[in-house]
């Protein structure tokens, strides 16, 4: 579903991805995981076709973002690192917003809307301004325009941060649960969540994988049952 | 379908804040009270606005124009919302024409809601309607591009404050390089060849023209052509941004 090929990316003499290259199948939620600065939203912003690699290809359903970066992007979800929204919109009007320009319309975007809200679980403050709302609720908002046109595939870029513990446990079981039937790729800096959501995970380092495989081989590779001794390990410590 | 979505929401965007009413208020105070005051509505008798009524309206646009476009790509930068528009199915292209257009629509409608001014002419005395319908299509003219202006402007910072700074100097600018005083001055400064080329860039000789009711092409092209460049340049800078 997700096939990154030999993706770079420069920024002036600094090469924030080098070389990178992973999969990502139906059915598999994979952890992105790595240090600041270690080139996951870079790699992110690239899938989703935000700016263009300097060479290697992203291919979303088996469509390539350079070639056909229109069509791509209709395969895609995704929640950018910050949560960005439109203060001045209520959330039901945000998302109605979303669904129109995602070419949803009629009744086909009520019931998008709607079932984005209820996955959610923003019913409450659905008609209520977004500037008005806490993180959390902002947090989510994003997330539901995310999956308004049910994308087969799931971007996610630390969905989890600023949540509090309760709302951190329902992104996570919303993502185990999405994750059965699409294939999401998700960046975290909270390595209990590779073990809680994720089905397979990879470590970036300076833009390149510095490991990869499923929590339990993580774990096993780490020596001392501890998935943060492995990051401390394989990470610059430094960035 | 795409550019009318976002056409709708920047829109509604204007008119659920305080922004659009305080503009257009400020604009039918200004326009009116200069019309009134400075212009000698009442002792001139000019029923066809030319000098009391339109000629006021660059000084006007050039200061208040940039407050109405200064948030097209400014804040979608400062808040991070770029970063939807950008990985939606849609263009670029798409997007600044529907922005652009909502932003126009917003000085549509404060020059449609100076219509009292139009029916006190011609209750009072016989305009032709013409050369005043040919004013309003000047005025808007010399706004959209004053519009333009700011939106290129708005496409390279992610500060609102800047973008506004700088885009009233290059209006001011162009409202300006029209007067006789200013073209001795820069004469003296610099070559005549680069008087002539500053003096392209003003905007009276071509909105007079439309404001005396003639309708001259290479008025129109003159418009249209610095409007583009801008829109061209405004699509060219994002994508730059991004690459």
């Amino acid at each position: 579903m997700i096939e990154v090929v030999s993706l770079t990316k420069q920024f002036g003499s600094k090469r924030a991805v080098d070389n990178l290259s992973f999969t990502v199948n139906k059915g598999e939620v994979l952890g992105f995981l790595g240090p600041n600065g270690a080139g996951k939203s870079t790699t992110m912003r690239m899938i989703t076709g935000f700016f263009p690699p300097t060479s290697g290809d992203a291919k979303v359903c088996g469509v390539s973002v350079i070639d056909n970066p229109r069509v791509a992007k209709t395969k895609i979800g995704y929640l950018p690192e910050s949560a960005p929204l439109y203060h001045d919109m209520t959330v039901l009007g945000f998302l109605k917003f979303c669904a129109s320009i995602r070419g949803l319309g009629g009744s086909a975007k009520k019931e998008a809307v709607e079932r984005a809200i209820e996955t959610c679980f923003l019913g409450t403050v659905a008609s209520q301004s977004i500037h008005t709302l806490s993180k959390g609720y902002r947090h989510r908002t994003c997330l539901a325009q995310a999956l308004l046109h049910d994308p087969e595939v799931l971007i996610l870029d630390e969905p989890t941060d600023g949540l509090d513990p309760n709302q951190k446990h329902e992104v996570r079981q919303l993502i185990k649960r999405l994750g059965q039937t699409k294939a999401i790729l998700f960046s975290t800096h909270i390595l209990e969540e590779v073990e809680a959501a994720c089905t397979r995970a990879v470590i970036v380092d300076n833009g390149k994988i510095v490991a990869d495989g499923t929590p339990a081989q993580l774990i096993e590779q780490s020596g001392t049952g501890s998935l943060t001794d492995l990051f401390r390990n394989l990470t610059t410590q430094d960035t | 379908m795409t550019s009318l979505t976002i056409y709708r929401r920047e829109l509604s965007s204007y008119f659920s804040q305080p922004t659009a009413y305080a503009i257009i208020v400020v604009f039918l105070l200004l326009s009116m009270g200069l019309t009134f005051s400075f212009g000698n509505f009442m002792r001139v008798g000019d029923a066809s606005l030319e000098w009391t009524f339109f000629f006021w309206h660059p000084w006007i646009f050039m200061l208040l124009s940039p407050a109405v476009g200064m948030k097209l790509w400014s804040d979608e930068q400062r808040t991070g919302t770029i970063e939807l528009l950008g990985t939606f199915p849609l263009s670029t292209w798409s997007a600044i024409i529907g922005k652009y257009l909502a932003a126009a629509t917003v000085w549509l409608a404060a020059l449609l809601l100076t219509f009292p001014i139009m029916l006190t002419v011609n209750y009072l005395g016989d305009p032709d309607n013409g050369a005043i319908l040919a004013g309003y299509i000047g005025s808007f003219l010399v706004c959209c591009t004053f519009l333009a202006i700011t939106m290129l402007i708005s496409a390279c910072t992610r500060d609102q404050v800047v973008c506004l700074i700088v885009s009233v100097v290059i209006c001011v600018g162009m409202v300006l390089c029209g007067y006789d005083d200013f073209t001795r001055e820069l004469g003296k400064a610099v070559s005549p060849t680069a008087v002539e080329a500053v003096l392209s860039f003003g905007v009276w000789d071509h909105f007079r023209s439309l404001n005396q009711g003639l309708f001259r092409l290479q008025d129109l092209v003159w418009f249209s052509s610095f409007i583009m460049v801008c829109l061209l340049g405004t699509s060219a800078i994002l994508s730059a941004k991004r690459s």
